[in-house]
């Protein structure tokens, strides 16, 4: 294993483990699929900003695709709520209509845009440590780890100061909106962080893959616990274990990383839906014998 | 302009098949999706597109050819595993549904492209345009491939055409079905298996990525366009092959764009107008209806308070100002002063300075709001049992949506009563 490895692996790591955290509010507030769509929604986000700033590591770019990603969850209610079309379609109707945006806007401008299809779709993971943060004339390691660290780094902040408000407007909303916590402001607070995560994501592992990372880990230890702590602790080794193994995987079969990464979290997830002691489908089995 | 022309005569027979094949595709699967819809399962069929991508790659590297054959039949296979997939999450886990879409969709796409990656760097020649799959390519429909593609299209139609009956039957009222003895089971099992059919065919033109949009979106759009299921079925039809000639013309003109986001754009445009402006269910009639009825609640609360106030002086024309109306009954001053504008405009009030007074239509129009509260908390009490102190609000709202028909209705059935539970007069004209 040389350097390059290890700086692919850590921000695969760090990628997965912002990811794992969100999802797990995300499946629990039953938004999985809310999250599948932000990810693709913030792709024109994403365009746009190239084109207007130029380059890449804008915070610019983080904070539109962010705005983005919070209009699109509005737009999915307003459809729904306004002209009451039923929730999947709505979901539906409006990630693939920004998505495809965001992919014809790709196509309009490939030269001034610095982004392919292949990029949206799997991100470059691989080129990750050619891209290095220059500070002083030196190289100190890779963009994307400082980017993924800082993501990291927030993410957690987040969950750590907003917990009690984040557990109390996932379990019981009403509990939460007697005491005076706004659901709207951590509902919305919550869509900003998996957009956000979703932006800075998105250059290592594709806007869709995001989808896997967001939600297969956190699926993995919504079967092994019932504590939120351990969920997200167990969701975010899950997602480095996929990571690492996925990586591997990709490797031996030169093939894309992020895509092998993916393919990883779901036999994670095969795993601990089998084998899980408190919800795996054999301990039910099991249990489900008579004593004799 | 020229390319236009050029492109609408159809005199290259190339372009022919390339439009005769993706408005066949699209428009069948719009058709399909329209049921898929009904039966609440859209998001399912974002799961089987994006699933059907590992079947593809499958497909071709056991065959090492990209014969459509083995390509659909490939897609076919993975798009049902993805199906029992989640279906069998949902049902031995406690994972939610919602969940195990994205799971399953997420990671079959995975997977999907990681096998796309392993054959992209394997060197084999004929791989080259597999990846159109991707985000679809309609000028790629050409020789025996719009045959195999065009096939399935027209099984897809003379399926649906068919079973129509046994679909919209089950989208509304699945018990009903059991009863009447259907195989509700099997008509399930075969419309899943024409919507992994209509992902497999469509994802030539639309590509898997976008491919659920050209299910779902046709459908939502018609919806709001009528009531009627063969309406809606055949609008979807014509949405779709709509934006699928569209998506023909941006391959013509610019071989090099892919063609399902333009496809995906057209029918969004299509669904985004009829969301806005479609007559009745659209959102911009729905707000305009609300204010109307806003505003027809607000009048008559007003002229109902100038009735009462006349019932208490036994005079009904007496001028008004505002403070008087707003202490017997809370307004604010602006929002009033505009009510009492538009009824002066209709002719229930007349004004002289600052105050207003009832004609005799107002008077009539009060007095039915008076009438028609005060029968219906008699009504809610003699025949509902409800007490006397408990039906002033649900009569303050009834006494706005009554029918005239109904009005009559209630009088007969309470006999023209003379008083109301709270001893309050009930007037007739």
């Amino acid at each position: 294993m040389n350097n390059n490895d290890l700086s692919i692996i850590f921000t695969a790591s760090l990628v997965a483990s912002s990811c794992a955290l969100l999802g797990c509010f995300l499946i629990l507030r039953k938004m999985a699929m809310v999250g599948d769509a932000i990810s693709h929604a913030v792709l024109p986000g994403i365009v746009i900003a190239f084109l207007i700033s130029g380059s890449r590591d804008s915070m610019t770019m983080l904070i539109g695709a962010g705005l983005i990603g919070v209009l699109t969850t509005f737009l999915i209610e307003f459809l729904h709520k306004k002209a009451k079309l039923q929730t999947d379609a709505s979901i539906g109707v409006t990630f693939t209509w920004l998505f495809a945006i965001g992919v014809v806007l790709i196509s309009l401008f490939a030269g001034k845009v610095d982004l392919d299809q292949d990029c949206v779709l799997y991100g470059e993971i691989a080129y990750v440590p050619l891209d290095t943060l220059i500070v002083g004339g030196q190289s100190i390691g890779p963009r994307a780890l400082y980017i993924m660290g800082i993501i990291l780094t927030i993410i957690i902040l987040f969950i750590w100061i907003g917990y009690k408000e984040l557990f109390l407007t996932t379990f019981d909303p009403a509990y939460a909106s007697a005491i005076g916590i706004s659901t709207t402001l951590w509902h919305y607070l919550l869509m900003g962080a998996v957009s956000a995560t979703t932006v800075a994501s998105f250059e290592s592992v594709g806007a869709i893959l995001v989808v896997a990372l967001l939600i297969a880990p956190a699926a993995t230890a919504y079967l092994i616990t019932d504590n939120l702590k351990w969920m997200l602790v167990i969701a975010c080794i899950a997602g480095i274990v996929a990571s690492i193994t996925g990586y591997f995987f990709a490797v031996w079969l030169d093939g894309s990383i992020a895509g092998a990464i993916a393919a990883m979290a779901g036999a994670i997830f095969v795993l601990a839906m089998i084998f899980s002691p408190t919800h795996g489908i054999l301990m039910k089995k099991i249990s489900a014998q008579p004593e004799s | 302009m020229n390319s236009l022309f050029e492109f609408f005569s159809f005199a290259d027979p190339n372009i022919r098949f390339v439009v005769i094949g993706s408005v066949l595709l699209t428009a069948s699967s719009a058709i399909v999706g329209t049921f898929t819809f009904l039966h609440k399962k859209s998001l399912v069929g974002d799961a089987i597109a994006h699933a059907v991508l590992p079947g593809i790659c499958l497909g071709f590297i056991l065959s090492g050819t990209k014969n459509p054959a083995y390509l659909i039949t490939g897609a076919f296979i993975t798009g049902w595993i993805s199906l029992i997939g989640v279906e069998y999450i949902t049902k031995h886990t406690r994972i939610k549904d919602d969940t195990a879409i994205g799971l399953v969709l997420s990671v079959f796409f995975g997977i999907g492209i990681l096998m796309l990656t392993v054959i992209q760097k394997g060197g084999n020649a004929s791989q080259s345009g597999l990846d159109h799959f991707l985000f679809g390519k309609a000028a790629a429909l050409v020789g025996d491939d719009l045959i195999v593609f065009g096939a399935v299209a027209v099984t897809l139609l003379i399926a649906v055409f068919l079973l129509f009956k046994e679909f919209s039957l089950l989208a509304f009222d699945k018990e009903y079905a059991k009863a009447i003895g259907l195989p509700v089971r099997w008509i399930d099992l075969v419309l899943t298996s024409l919507t992994v059919l209509a992902v497999v065919i469509g994802i030539q033109a639309v590509g898997v990525v976008l491919m659920a949009a050209i299910l779902i979106t046709p459908a939502a759009a018609a919806r709001f366009w009528t009531n009627k299921i063969n309406v809606m079925v055949l609008l979807a039809s014509v949405f779709g092959a709509f934006s699928g000639l569209s998506g023909a013309y941006i391959s013509y003109i610019a071989p090099a764009m892919p063609t399902g986001p333009w496809i995906v754009i057209v029918i969004s445009t299509i669904a985004f107008i009829s969301f806005f402006f479609a007559p009745k269910r659209g959102v911009i009639n729905r707000v305009l209806r609300q204010r109307n009825i806003r505003r027809t609640i607000n009048d008559e609360n007003v002229l109902k308070t100038l009735y009462q106030l006349g019932e208490e002086n036994k005079d009904y024309f007496i001028q008004r100002n505002k403070e008087e109306i707003i202490r017997r009954r809370r307004f604010s001053p602006e929002a009033l002063g505009k009510i009492l504008q538009r009824l002066e405009n209709q002719g229930y009030l007349d004004k002289t300075s600052k105050h207003w007074v009832l004609t005799e239509e107002g008077k009539a129009r009060g007095q039915r709001v008076v009438r028609i509260h005060r029968l219906w908390e008699l009504y809610l009490t003699t025949h509902l049992n409800i007490a006397p102190d408990h039906v002033h609000d649900d009569a303050d709202t009834i006494e706005h949506l009554l029918t005239p028909e109904l009005e009559v209705e209630l009088e007969r059935l309470l006999n023209y009563p003379k008083v109301d539970p709270h001893k309050s007069e009930i007037p007739y004209s």
